[in-house]
């Protein structure tokens, strides 16, 4: 049969055929744009439609990027220059850097000591960011707020040392009454640092010499340090307090729950301005005639409330969000309530509330420009203040609210980044 | 025979009252109760020293007294020789005003962008997360004062206005939009008007009647009634019908140049605007990150059962999707609208009058009264 099937068929193919290759609309850049760009008349015409706007803005944007001078001294030179085309003063930036970045009034020489501190901000902050770095470095991060302190304010290096000595003892005595109580460690902790402090005030009064820095008042900082400051100290600060304030919250204690509850409605039912300006105006009324503390040591004070009562909010969340059962656990294991809140129900809860506190923080952050209402110079109170009112460049606006809206975007789209980032790293449960 | 005796009562101990669980609780709360007390005793003290010591007092008196400022854009009657308390009511006024425009652009823009970015043109997607990114981590007081430097800067000013060969000219001869705000006109009500409006309203509540109906006919009986033209016939006949039949009593009025300054129709100041829209498309991006949020929590499945029964991509998106997600977007929808009015109290930073800048601002200044 076969024979005569062999004659009967003129060919047979012995070789399997090689893979055709798909057709040009369904591989490659082309199938990708008919996907993504051409399906249908609806979505063409919004493609046209973006890539007309797309346009408008770059055509707009390119010759004033590109045209941009760079080297004058006031705007009526760079119109000069321009002659009427299109173009940039961005020499606005570069004349009015310095203020810009560190407000009009911290003495120019000193400039070193801010950008050492933001330096090393990032070297501190490192080890918390990244959970794979050494940790060692988590000591230079304990010390920071107080290198911080002196390189940012200046003065003797005994008042942060001091400051230093203070938590030291008290940590060391809370050590040593721990095993007694959490609570009477935590008392013996304030009394050995109030003591440790009322001593080293002694010592900063006698030597107010010692390895100092020119002391800089805090109404002199100003621009975008004046915001790095508020919002990495009220950040910093605010979270202990919002844990303090989400504990009180949650706890069975029926006074110390409505101090809690009141604080936190009436500050989130308050706009944080006018919070500021109750910082501004009516704080003074409060504290002993005479004393007088800086506005800018208020308004950290008023910030850092209007953060901690958001944070509290945030973290309650991730509290209510545990299951029972790893607080009954936890008390079955018998451990007290400070035991059982800093190793079993605080890490899992500060976890689930990572994306909620950088939210809080980055809005915080952003919050920061506020303060330019209450006539403190930062970014926006430069911008707004000294350098539009000048007479060499008043009429800039695009380049400086550019420059502005570049600063912010920067480091609040970072954050956010971060966030993401580091959500995915915490990631335990399988998906 | 034994006895049950009782367990011997244990004396009390003062090292029970931090040891013991019992009294713990008891002893903490009262410490922080005396600490709280002694703080309110400590400021109110500092108060009434610092006001005895400027020779104030606390009193509400103030609130009655003439306000001697103008404010310059009002909902109400308003001149300097109103109250204080007047002048605060306008500030109320004002803050609604721009909080209700405000929510309501900020959603129209947020649901739009929210949607477009999950359009399955790349381009599109692409180019409104920017606009999210963008707006969603630069503070909105720089958002407020680019917008408010933007129509000083690029609108025309009142007097471009003039002359034959106007550098700039009023749309349909009835909007102008100038540096200093946009000219609207204003209607005028003349008799008989209340009946037109009366209409109008009533063809409201018809419409939502009418989607109601069809609503339930749907979902009891599996009747699909058309909806979309009986709306918009319900919106628009019965009000113009009426219009027309009365003789037009409703008339507009115009804005008109009259020396440096337009005269006439609604002016919007444009603190007002830029205040507006600043807010507006602020919230707007994080509502359409809500609300794209929303619509991917409805997971794939509903979809694909929905297109599987055999329906359109229109109706799974009214009937089955967007209900689902209106649960998922409308809280964090309501606490973005309180930011936004919360946000408002911004205004003072472009001289708009809101609460804060009424009451806390000026009245503040003129009568030294920051406690009240």
């Amino acid at each position: 049969m076969s024979d005569m099937h062999a004659h009967s068929v003129a060919f047979v193919r012995e070789t399997m055929l090689p893979e055709q290759e798909p057709p040009a609309s369904e591989v490659g850049v082309v199938h990708w744009m008919r996907e993504n760009l051409f399906r249908g008349w609806a979505n063409t015409l919004m493609t046209v439609i973006a890539i007309f706007v797309i346009y408008k803005i770059v055509a707009g944007a390119f010759p004033w990027f590109v045209n941009g001078i760079w080297s004058t001294n006031s705007l009526a030179e760079c119109r000069e220059i321009l002659q009427g085309t299109t173009g940039g003063c961005f020499s606005v930036l570069t004349e009015r850097w310095n203020q810009l970045l560190f407000g009009f009034k911290y003495p120019q020489d000193q400039y070193w000591r801010l950008i050492l501190a933001f330096v090393l901000l990032g070297l501190a902050a490192a080890p918390v960011l990244f959970n794979k770095l050494p940790k060692q470095m988590l000591f230079f991060t304990g010390l920071y707020p107080f290198i911080g302190f002196w390189l940012i304010w200046g003065g003797t290096l005994l008042a942060p040392l001091v400051a230093l000595a203070g938590f030291l003892v008290g940590f060391a005595a809370f050590k040593k009454v721990e095993h007694q109580s959490f609570a009477m460690g935590a008392l013996a902790f304030l009394v050995a640092a109030l003591v440790t402090w009322f001593l080293g005030g002694f010592a900063i009064r006698s030597a107010p010499g010692f390895l100092a820095l020119e002391a800089v008042p805090s109404r002199d900082m100003g621009g975008f340090m004046l915001n790095m400051i508020l919002g990495v100290v009220c950040v910093s600060l605010s979270l202990p307090f919002g844990i303090l304030l989400a504990l009180g919250r949650q706890s069975d204690m029926p006074i110390i729950k409505w101090i809690c509850v009141v604080f936190i409605e009436f500050i989130r039912g308050v706009p944080l301005i006018t919070l500021l300006f109750v910082a501004n105006v009516v704080l003074a009324y409060f504290l002993p005639p005479g004393t007088t503390f800086d506005l800018i040591i208020r308004v950290i004070i008023m910030i850092t409330a209007f953060a901690s009562a958001y944070i509290a909010e945030v973290i309650r969340g991730g509290l209510a969000a545990l299951p029972r059962g790893q607080y009954e656990a936890a008390d079955s294991l018998g451990l007290d309530y400070a035991q059982a809140t800093r190793l079993i129900i605080m890490p899992q809860a500060l976890k689930i509330s990572i994306p909620g506190i950088v939210n809080v923080a980055v809005g915080l952050f952003k919050d920061t420009t506020l303060v330019s209402v209450i006539s403190m110079f930062d970014l926006v109170g430069m911008i707004r203040g000294p350098i539009l009112a000048s007479t060499e460049w008043n009429g800039v606006y695009w380049e400086l609210w550019g420059f502005a809206v570049f600063l912010f975007f920067i480091v609040c789209y970072s954050i956010s980044q971060y966030s993401q980032w580091l959500e995915r790293q915490l990631q335990t449960d399988h998906r | 025979m034994s006895t049950v005796t009782d367990p011997p009562v244990e004396s009390f101990r003062l090292s029970q009252l931090i040891n013991d669980t019992r009294y713990r609780s008891i002893t903490f709360q009262f410490i922080a109760l005396i600490l709280l007390i002694f703080a309110m005793a400590y400021l109110g003290w500092n108060l009434v020293q610092n006001l005895a010591a400027a020779g104030l007092n606390i009193s509400y008196d103030f609130l009655g007294e003439p306000a001697g400022y103008d404010i310059n854009q009002t909902l109400i009657d308003y001149n300097s020789q109103s109250t204080h308390w007047r002048a605060s009511m306008v500030g109320v006024l004002n803050t609604l005003l721009v909080a209700v425009m405000g929510c309501i652009m900020a959603t129209i823009v947020g649901v739009f962008v929210g949607v477009l970015r999950l359009s399955p043109n790349w381009l599109i997607r692409k180019l409104m997360s920017v606009y999210v990114e963008i707006f969603r981590n630069v503070p909105v007081l720089i958002w407020i004062l680019i917008i408010m430097a933007v129509f000083v800067a690029v609108l025309p000013q009142p007097r471009d206005f003039r002359g034959d060969d106007a550098e700039a000219s009023m749309l349909w001869e009835a909007f102008a939009f100038t540096g200093r705000g946009f000219y609207l006109p204003a209607p005028i009500y003349e008799p008989g008007s209340w009946l037109v409006v009366t209409t109008f309203i009533a063809s409201l509540v018809a419409i939502v009647v009418y989607r109601r109906y069809t609503t339930r006919k749907l979902y009891n009986e599996g009747v699909l009634l058309p909806r979309a033209w009986p709306t918009a016939a319900l919106f628009f006949v019965p009000t113009l019908l009426m219009f027309f039949v009365l003789g037009m009593p409703i008339s507009l009025e115009y804005p008109e140049l009259a020396g440096f300054n337009f005269q006439g129709g609604i002016y919007m100041r444009n603190s007002l605007l830029s205040l507006w829209f600043a807010l507006s498309i602020y919230t707007a991006a994080f509502i359409a990150e809500n609300v794209r949020a929303g619509i991917l929590a409805v997971s794939k499945g509903q979809t694909e059962a929905a297109a599987s029964l055999g329906m359109r991509p229109n109706r799974i998106m009214n009937l089955v999707v967007l209900p689902q997600a209106l649960r998922v977007i409308i809280p964090p929808l309501i606490s973005q609208y309180l930011n936004l009015t919360k946000n408002s109290s911004l205004a003072i930073a472009v001289g708009y009058m809101d609460l804060t800048g009424t009451l806390g601002g000026i009245t503040l200044n003129q009568t030294g009264r920051a406690i009240e």
